[in-house]
């Protein structure tokens, strides 16, 4: 059974093969990456079709629905590789921040089979995982700056160099993810509801002009939270005065604000650290209307722009094996008696 | 005990905040009187000031650095100076997705816990609690209303000398 790091495998002598798994929130996810890059396969488990087979119902949150699927997507991320348990070289776990009852199932599935393959074991930063994403569709080139976009975060990092994080903006109330939840709550549309403001936005032909968040002039933080107010505040204006507010209008008002201040101070920071790449990430990174005003904003500036595939903007697996990566080349290891962290730093988690 | 009879009988206190900071400093005289389980159960509507309450408290027990939206990951830990503090947000769960997240771990570990949209889980709310509904009164002012559950609570509100309102009958 310890006959670990054989050449039972497909692979050369110096290709390797990371395990990773991702449990930090809604997502139970497995992927199985060759070479720090190269997706085998990357098992989540909403996206699949047999998820109702074990009654798994979104979101996952309960640690119990990440206990039911773990296994099975393990299994189907091999057999979708084509790799069986000992061609693995390591074993990568989202270690924090998150949940931290789902935080545990990955951990503990990690442990397992780090310690019954007796191969390392790596605990890996949720948020450096979705930076890292980019590097699974490109080369990075450093220094960059990381716009990290998601349902929980909302960050802009500077990466100096590979593998050191360094947080220069983060929100200070609504993640943007949220924001465009919460504005879609107030449009009447089910919960999550972003993705039906970024299609109504991009409907729209009028627009409600709505401020922009810029906190101090030299700050790259955000806040979300006063423009939820406004959109709110718009529709009960209308109301008061007996019209039905116009929904498309302020969905366009509200987009065109978040990625007014979201891009423009991803653009000063690009500028004022003097870097040569920018790195979306997150999944709000899906969505339309920021990665095209990004996209003309950078090409304005002559900065190249990375941007993961849709599937790997959302919480995976195979971003968490990009980021592990980081520390496999290294030799940087996780003891056994690795915890899972629901607050995880990410500049001490730099290599 | 008179919390007991019949819903309309709960204590109710109400205080009117006029300004944001207001609300704050309630937030703060608040922060003086937790301890290990304090449970604080708060609702109102988008917008109300939830997470901005829940940060002027959080600061108030002494919690460093940013306190934001648990919207998405339902729970932030944070350490405050003297106690843990536990920031729920459970507008996205279902009850039963509630009950089996564990939350009497929380509930009755080390720490305070704040729940926003907890009226969501009343039927899994531990015994003793202390409601705090916050309505929109106009761009800054709030209404924010007390319904204490639990002897200690009750005493924490008339420390807090929000006024306390007979339960109207049933006007318009």
């Amino acid at each position: 059974m310890s006959d670990m790091n054989s050449s039972t495998g497909p692979s050369s002598d110096s290709d390797y093969l990371l395990l990773a798994i991702e449990t930090s929130c809604d997502e139970t996810s497995v992927a199985l990456v060759r070479n720090g890059r190269e997706v085998l396969s990357n098992i989540i488990s909403s996206q699949i079709e047999t998820h109702k087979k074990f009654g798994g119902v979104v979101p996952e949150i309960a640690s119990r629905k990440h206990v039911e699927s773990i296994t099975i997507i393990i299994e189907q991320a091999l057999r979708e590789a084509g790799v069986s348990l000992p061609d693995i070289d390591a074993v990568a776990v989202t270690q924090g921040p998150g949940l931290i009852g789902a935080l545990l199932v990955g951990v503990v599935a990690a442990k397992s089979l780090s310690l019954a393959l007796d191969v390392p074991l790596i605990g890996t930063h949720h948020i450096a995982g979705h930076i890292y994403a980019n590097h699974l569709v490109g080369d990075i080139i450093y220094p960059a700056i990381a716009l990290v976009v998601s349902g929980g975060h909302t960050e802009i990092v500077l990466l100096e160099e590979e593998g050191k994080f360094r947080i220069i903006g983060r929100t200070r109330d609504d993640a943007v993810g949220e924001a465009y939840d919460k504005v879609a709550r107030a449009l009447h549309f089910p919960y999550p509801g972003g993705p039906y403001v970024d299609k109504l936005a991009q409907e729209a032909t009028e627009e409600v002009v709505l401020p922009r968040a810029w906190l101090e002039p030299d700050s790259y933080d955000f806040s979300f939270s006063g423009l939820k107010s406004a959109v709110l505040s718009e529709i009960n204006r209308s109301r008061m005065k007996g019209e039905s507010p116009d929904f498309s209008a302020l969905a366009r008002g509200f987009q065109q604000s978040v990625i007014d201040v979201v891009t423009t101070k991803a653009i000063r920071a690009a500028k004022e650290f003097g870097v040569r790449q920018m790195l979306l990430c997150g999944g709000v990174a899906a969505n339309r209307g920021l990665r095209d005003r990004l996209s003309s904003l950078c090409e304005e500036a002559g900065l190249p722009l990375l941007i993961p595939t849709n599937k790997l903007c959302t919480d995976n697996a195979a971003m968490i094996a990009a980021a592990a990566d980081l520390k496999y080349r290294r030799g940087q290891f996780s003891s056994l008696d690795l915890k899972a962290e629901p607050i995880l730093s990410l500049e001490d988690w730099s290599v | 005990m008179q919390r007991n009879q019949e819903d309309d009988s709960l204590m109710r206190m109400v205080r009117e905040a006029s300004t944001e900071k207001d609300t704050i400093a309630f937030a703060e005289e608040l922060a003086k009187l937790v301890k290990p389980g304090t449970v604080l159960a708060l609702d109102g509507d988008l917008g109300a000031g939830k997470t901005r309450f829940a940060q002027a408290f959080a600061a108030a027990i002494g919690v460093q650095g940013i306190v934001n939206s648990p919207t998405y990951t339902i729970i932030k830990e944070y350490e405050g100076a003297k106690l843990p503090f536990y920031h729920m947000d459970i507008y996205r769960l279902s009850l039963e997705e509630a009950d089996e997240l564990g939350l009497d771990e929380y509930f009755y570990g080390e720490g305070v816990t704040l729940i926003e949209w907890a009226s969501l889980i009343e039927p899994i709310l531990p015994s003793e609690r202390l409601h705090i509904h916050l309505e929109t009164t106009g761009s800054e002012s709030r209404k924010i209303t007390c319904q204490p559950i639990g002897r200690e609570y009750e005493l924490w509100c008339r420390q807090l000398q929000v006024q306390a309102v007979k339960e109207e009958g049933p006007t318009a």
